[in-house]
């Protein structure tokens, strides 16, 4: 097991830049989530740390040692893939072994036998192991990828987005199991997805990548209730966090969109121009409130409803209990947590509390 | 294809079935009279209208394979006794079996012709198709400086008639002394089936996802064993397509086999039409080797011809 760290790495393929002055740590046994859009960079991260690409610039340490010139193999990492990550040709056993014959590891044929037994259990592949893969299933593919990871013990785990190609069903039972293995094996995990359900719900601590960028690296919660930028709030959360323009007047937040609610923080900021940035669960529905709005469209999700109201020209989105009954088109009156506003800089997105 | 054809389909269905049934027969109808000729006793051979029903001999072949001059006079009957069965079909034809001083049978020079087009075809075959993989490899998975140009430049060679540049050949075959070795033509053979066989490789590797290399590097295997171990057998339909078509172009060359080699690296191809020539024509022996020669390729492309069917349809949709 060990500890990854990039120090200002960038890389470009021709005039594309893919990552630009990337500084990241991943502790011994942490399970790192790096998020982001296709495009972001998670990728390329991955193929640096795995030695399928060299940094246009910077280092890798792995364990404290520069491994720049190290190749693939010798970095001693798996890499499990979204998909085409298993031999073809082979059967599923033959899969496992596959790392474990590798000339530089010299591994006795009866450890072999005895390691891709152990992982077959682990995994509950077992009945297949004699199978070709391209008669598996998708979820069964992707247990024996990870599988033909666990068996060679590598220094550390890169996942490239393995869940992403599976129903919905299959990757949230495969997403509780992988976290479960991870924290049975203590391994370093750097996973990459651009789900945010699944960073949240995995991550010992998320980096959202933006463009090549590291835009913020925290725990699933810091991430969650202080976001660096509007970015960052709009890439973590489901519904994502309303971003409403508007200005703080005398402990108030006006509204462009016409209404005005108080907020705690930021006295400081009077008279500015900002972005207000409030969570949906943070929103609720109060017939005293001030301020007033239309039910645009209403989400049942079983406990809760997901409402979208119009109020002026914005559509900001509220949670409510589903036992609330609401129709289309009514007059609803809303107020909002004071201390659970977030005030971002108009120009630069900035969260202007600091993060 | 829909569950349920309509009357219309069914009739379509049964006109593509007789054309493809007529195709099939013209298509056939040479290699027939071919297999047919090579069975049929000397006078019938070609008669006119052709002779379809006839006892088959296999006299044309005893014949082909043996060196042979024509008899003065009749073998005496105590001779035509004692002579082998063979022997007897070559004094049927008015010919007698050639002899050495010791009594040895003689062969005609076709055994060897076509062990020379074996050779050549086989040697030249593996030698394009090994160098044409790796090629394609290289091209395909790494950044090659002016990769466009150079694919072209390979493609290139093939522009123009190889007939073309027979002469130059000849003469820089004749000075460094390559010319009728089985060396020359096999180094020829491959320099023309490269180009095709680069470009064939390439576009079946680039179909291979290259995460199956990019897993065993980090399994722990170096670049080569990565080829050799996940993209080779990945490839295989592709090779087998690649083989097939070299080995074809290789065993029926025809112009450069008539020039470069005369004697002991003659292929079999100039060697079947140089026999008309000689005396009078004997067709059914040179049908029985034709015949012979088409054997070869035909069992080659049995044996491959399930890799070769995925690897047509393969190419085909490629965009």
């Amino acid at each position: 097991m060990a500890h990854i760290e990039l120090r200002n790495v960038s890389k470009s393929f021709g005039a594309n830049t893919a990552l630009k002055g990337l500084n990241l740590t991943v502790e011994d046994g942490q399970f790192f989530v790096l998020l982001g859009e296709t495009g972001a960079g998670k990728t390329t991260t991955l193929r640096v740390v795995a030695g399928l690409e060299k940094p246009t610039e910077g280092t890798v340490l792995i364990d404290g040692v520069d491994v720049g010139s190290w190749g693939a193999a010798e970095r001693d990492v798996a890499l499990v893939l979204q998909q085409y990550s298993l031999y073809p040709r082979y059967t599923v056993r033959e899969n496992l072994e596959f790392p474990l014959k590798s000339k530089i590891r010299r591994v006795e044929p009866a450890e072999i036998k005895e390691r891709v037994d152990r992982v077959a259990r682990t995994l509950r592949i077992e009945h297949l192991m004699d199978r070709k893969t391209d008669r598996l299933s998708g979820g069964e593919m992707q247990r024996v990828s990870i599988g033909r990871a666990i068996v060679r013990k590598p220094r550390v785990f890169l996942m490239d987005e393995p869940l992403s190609a599976l129903d919905a069903k299959l990757r949230e039972a495969l997403r509780t199991e992988l976290k479960n293995l991870q924290m049975n094996l203590g391994a370093t995990f750097l996973f990459v997805t651009h789900d945010q359900v699944e960073a949240m719900s995995m991550g010992d601590r998320i980096g959202v990548l933006d463009r090549g960028r590291l835009v913020q690296v925290g725990t699933p919660s810091e991430i969650y209730a202080r976001p660096k930028n509007t970015f960052v709030a709009r890439a973590v959360g489901s519904p994502p966090m309303n971003l409403i323009h508007g200005a703080v007047r005398d402990g108030n937040a006006v509204a462009e969109a016409g209404f005005s609610l108080p907020i705690a923080a930021a006295a400081s900021q009077d008279g500015r121009a900002v972005t207000f940035g409030v969570r949906p669960e943070d929103i609720r529905l109060d017939a005293e409130a001030t301020a007033k709005g239309r039910v645009h469209d209403v989400e049942n999700h079983g406990v809760e409803k997901i409402v979208t109201v119009a109020a002026g020209d914005a559509l900001l989105r509220l949670t409510t209990p589903a036992s609330h009954k609401l129709a289309i088109d009514d007059t609803i009156a809303f107020s909002w947590n004071p201390d659970k506003i977030i005030l971002f800089d108009r120009g630069s997105g900035l969260n202007l509390a600091g993060a | 294809m829909a569950a349920v054809q309509t009357t219309s389909e069914r009739a379509l269905n049964k006109v593509a079935i007789v054309g493809v049934l007529i195709a099939t027969i013209i298509f056939l109808a040479p290699i027939y009279w071919i297999v047919s000729t090579s069975f049929k006793p000397r006078n019938l051979a070609t008669t006119i209208p052709p002779t379809v029903l006839f006892e088959p001999e296999i006299s044309p072949f005893v014949k082909l394979v043996l060196r042979r001059s024509q008899l003065r006079e009749q073998p005496s009957p105590e001779e035509y006794a004692a002579a082998p069965w063979w022997e007897r079909l070559v004094f049927d034809g008015g010919e007698k079996v050639v002899r050495d001083g010791q009594g040895n049978v003689q062969l005609s020079g076709y055994p060897s012709r076509f062990v020379n087009s074996l050779i050549v075809a086989i040697v030249s075959t593996v030698l394009a198709v090994g160098m044409g993989t790796i090629t394609a490899y290289g091209f395909s998975r790494f950044k090659v400086k002016g990769e466009q140009d150079w694919l072209f430049f390979i493609l290139s060679t093939r522009m123009l008639p190889p007939v073309v540049v027979a002469i130059p050949m000849f003469l820089m075959y004749r000075a460094v002394g390559l010319n009728d070795t089985h060396l020359g033509l096999i180094i020829l053979y491959t320099a023309f089936n490269l180009s095709f066989s680069v470009w064939l490789m390439k576009g079946f590797i680039d179909e291979i996802p290259r995460e199956y290399e990019e897993a065993a590097l980090v399994d722990g295997y170096t670049r080569m064993e990565a080829f050799f171990k996940v993209v080779l057998p990945e490839a295989a339909t592709g090779i087998a397509a690649t083989a097939v078509f070299c080995f074809i172009t290789a065993w029926n060359e025809y112009a450069f086999a008539l020039i470069m080699t005369r004697r002991t690296a003659q292929t079999a191809p100039p060697f079947i039409p140089s026999q008309v020539g000689s005396g009078l024509p004997d067709w059914t022996v040179i049908a029985s080797g034709t015949f012979l020669f088409l054997l070869p390729v035909a069992i080659f492309t049995f044996l491959l011809r399930n890799h070769l069917l995925r690897g047509m349809s393969f190419g085909a949709i490629r965009k």
